[in-house]
């Protein structure tokens, strides 16, 4: 009888997971047909899932109707120095609070850990007056520029991994007269790496995806990143949507290529979440 | 001389090494000047630019409270609040139901998780610009694919994004379903700690699943509920990009929600101290809310 149930709940889980995961490839899908079609094609009905003829020109299209080679470039430069700069900004401070002892310590990582509950907003304003004050409206600074200095949740993340490390290490490395810069640089950082490879990859694709950020700042059209890109030659391209479609498929590939390959980290980052709480 | 001592003792207990502490601000600095630059003095500034009417080129002019009086008799403001809850309280608990039964499907020791959770992380890794642009076409009124499978099933098609009463729930659609992989994950690893004993025990006394289900399954979720609720409730409230990439906030300002208007309001039309002062009722509203959350958290959270 017991068995009979399971085997019930077996086939329920697995009906109730494959409909949900239709409907999250479905779309997806839709997203790749409309991209393969010729614009005159698309406003079918009912819809022709497999496009006859498949045309590739969409590619090359898109990246010649709008500047899409330069967004590409300009997202990628942007997320790559913003999540370096974060890697190593909390590390450091993750260091610091995992491993040095300081009067405040606690009271100051309780206040670091209080500023992930402020909403953007709040600070969004007076940052872009600064942002402007140095001169650093229409550039890629503020895009990446802020993240050099630390972000609470990285360094949550990596002052729990560095805690888990041995503090043995430490004592070892002292007498043979490191400072702390070379057990961070010497010990700390090569051991860390899947922590890094967690906080790196979410890094990287906050930064990828982020809009507002870019919307806010930059004015001329050559520095967009690929996100601003897009939503704004929407307004050109309304209905074209084979170019649209093209478009959104190209920007999510990186993320897509950055999942398959570090599909554990991603995992990782999330289950973090979790810890948080 | 032993009184002498012990006190030295204590003092050289409490006194921090200099050098050590002096590394600690090496390694803090970063981070130090972030807080100054772009968290705790923006906060501040913040708050003193909501009490003035500053467009940016001109100098700031105090005005006290006018900008939160002018606030609260604002329709478009109040506006705006209301279509920020309604998206709220619809989209939050229906995200975390719907990713709790996959997470619970999840944990059926079923084959190909890997598969699955790549399928509903898709959504996730994608940019939401990407997913409005994709879901603006799913939602076209005439050849869109969802008014297609509608009409496979007899439903008349809609237009989604145009029509004043479906667009705010087509965007809630496209959010939660954006959403699910992410929740889902993070259910399961709190499904995956309750350990089989208790399930085996509640067994052996005959309990029901359903049964099995209330008094084990969510009691011992609740500190996850508790925590996506939370998150979920802060996220939800500052929901800009859906609006802001398909809709711009129509039809009728019907998907205008609190960050868009604030957004036009600091940087289509730079009325920073208005701006300001919306974020700061954004800001309380939140934090009231979360608030509400932690005391009453006593009462149905069990760790």
């Amino acid at each position: 009888m017991r068995r009979k149930i399971n085997i019930v709940k077996k086939v329920f889980a697995y009906l109730l997971l494959t409909f949900g995961a239709l409907t999250m490839i479905i779309p997806f899908l839709w997203m790749i047909s409309t991209a393969l079609k010729e614009p005159g094609q698309i406003f079918t009905m009912p819809p022709v899932w497999i496009p006859k003829p498949v045309v590739w020109e969409n590619f090359s299209r898109v990246w010649n109707a709008i500047p899409f080679g330069k967004f590409f470039l300009n997202s990628f430069k942007v997320s790559l120095l913003g999540t370096l700069g974060t890697l190593i900004s909390c590390s450091w401070a993750a260091f610091a609070f995992a491993r040095l002892r300081f009067p405040g310590k606690d009271a100051f990582f309780a206040i670091v850990m209080l500023t992930m509950m402020i909403p953007g907003q709040v600070t969004m304003i007076p940052v872009f007056v600064i942002m402007k004050y140095l001169g650093w409206y229409d550039t890629h600074f503020p895009l990446w520029v802020p993240s050099c200095f630390g972000q609470a949740f990285g360094i949550f993340l990596l002052r729990q991994f560095f805690m888990s490390l041995p503090s043995e290490l430490d004592d070892a490395a002292k007498i043979d007269g490191c400072n702390y810069f070379e057990i961070y640089w010497r010990i700390y950082l090569p051991l860390s790496k899947p922590a890094l490879a967690t906080l790196g990859v979410l890094t990287f694709m906050g930064s990828w995806n982020n809009l507002l950020g870019p919307v806010i700042y930059l004015k001329t059209i050559e520095k967009f990143t690929l996100m601003v890109g897009l939503s704004f030659f929407q307004g050109q391209y309304y209905t074209d949507y084979s170019l649209l479609m093209t478009g959104a498929l190209i920007s999510i590939l990186p993320i897509l290529v950055l999942y398959i390959v570090a599909q554990k980290y991603f995992v990782q980052g999330i289950a973090l979440t979790e810890i948080k709480g | 001389m032993q009184l002498k001592i012990r006190d030295k003792e204590i003092k050289n207990k409490v006194s921090y090494n200099k050098q050590e502490t002096l590394w600690a601000l090496f390694f803090l600095s970063p981070k130090i000047i972030g807080l100054v630059f772009f968290t705790l003095g923006p906060v501040i500034a913040s708050f003193l630019i909501s009490f003035t009417d500053w467009d940016l080129v001109s100098k700031p002019i105090w005005i006290g409270l006018d900008n939160y009086k002018h606030l609260i008799r604002n329709d478009v403001f109040v506006k705006s609040l209301i279509t920020t809850c309604y998206y709220t309280v619809v989209s939050v608990p229906l995200g975390l139901v719907l990713s709790l039964l996959l997470a619970v499907a999840m944990n059926q020791k079923i084959k190909g998780i890997v598969v699955f959770r790549t399928a509903f992380f898709l959504p996730v890794i994608s940019s939401m610009v990407a997913i409005a642009l994709l879901w603006r076409w799913i939602y076209n009124s005439q050849y869109g694919l969802l008014n297609y499978f509608l009409g496979l099933i007899c439903i008349p098609p809609q237009n989604w994004l145009g029509n004043t009463k479906l667009a705010m729930p087509s965007l809630i659609a496209m959010s939660v379903w954006k959403g699910l992989g992410y929740n889902m994950m993070i259910w399961l690893a709190a499904l995956q700690g309750i350990p089989e004993d208790l399930y085996e025990a509640a067994r052996i006394d005959g309990a029901s699943k359903w049964q099995q289900f209330k008094n084990i399954t969510v009691p011992l979720l609740s500190p996850t509920t508790f925590l996506l609720l939370i998150l979920g409730l802060i996220n939800s409230f500052q929901v800009f990009e859906q609006s802001f990439v398909m809709t711009g906030g129509g039809p009728a300002k019907a998907t205008l929600t609190i960050v868009l208007y604030l957004f036009s309001n600091a940087f289509e039309w730079l009325r920073m101290g208005y701006a300001s002062a919306m974020a700061y009722i954004l800001a309380l509203i939140i934090f009231v809310l979360t608030l509400i959350q932690f005391k009453y958290q006593k009462k149905w959270v069990h760790y």
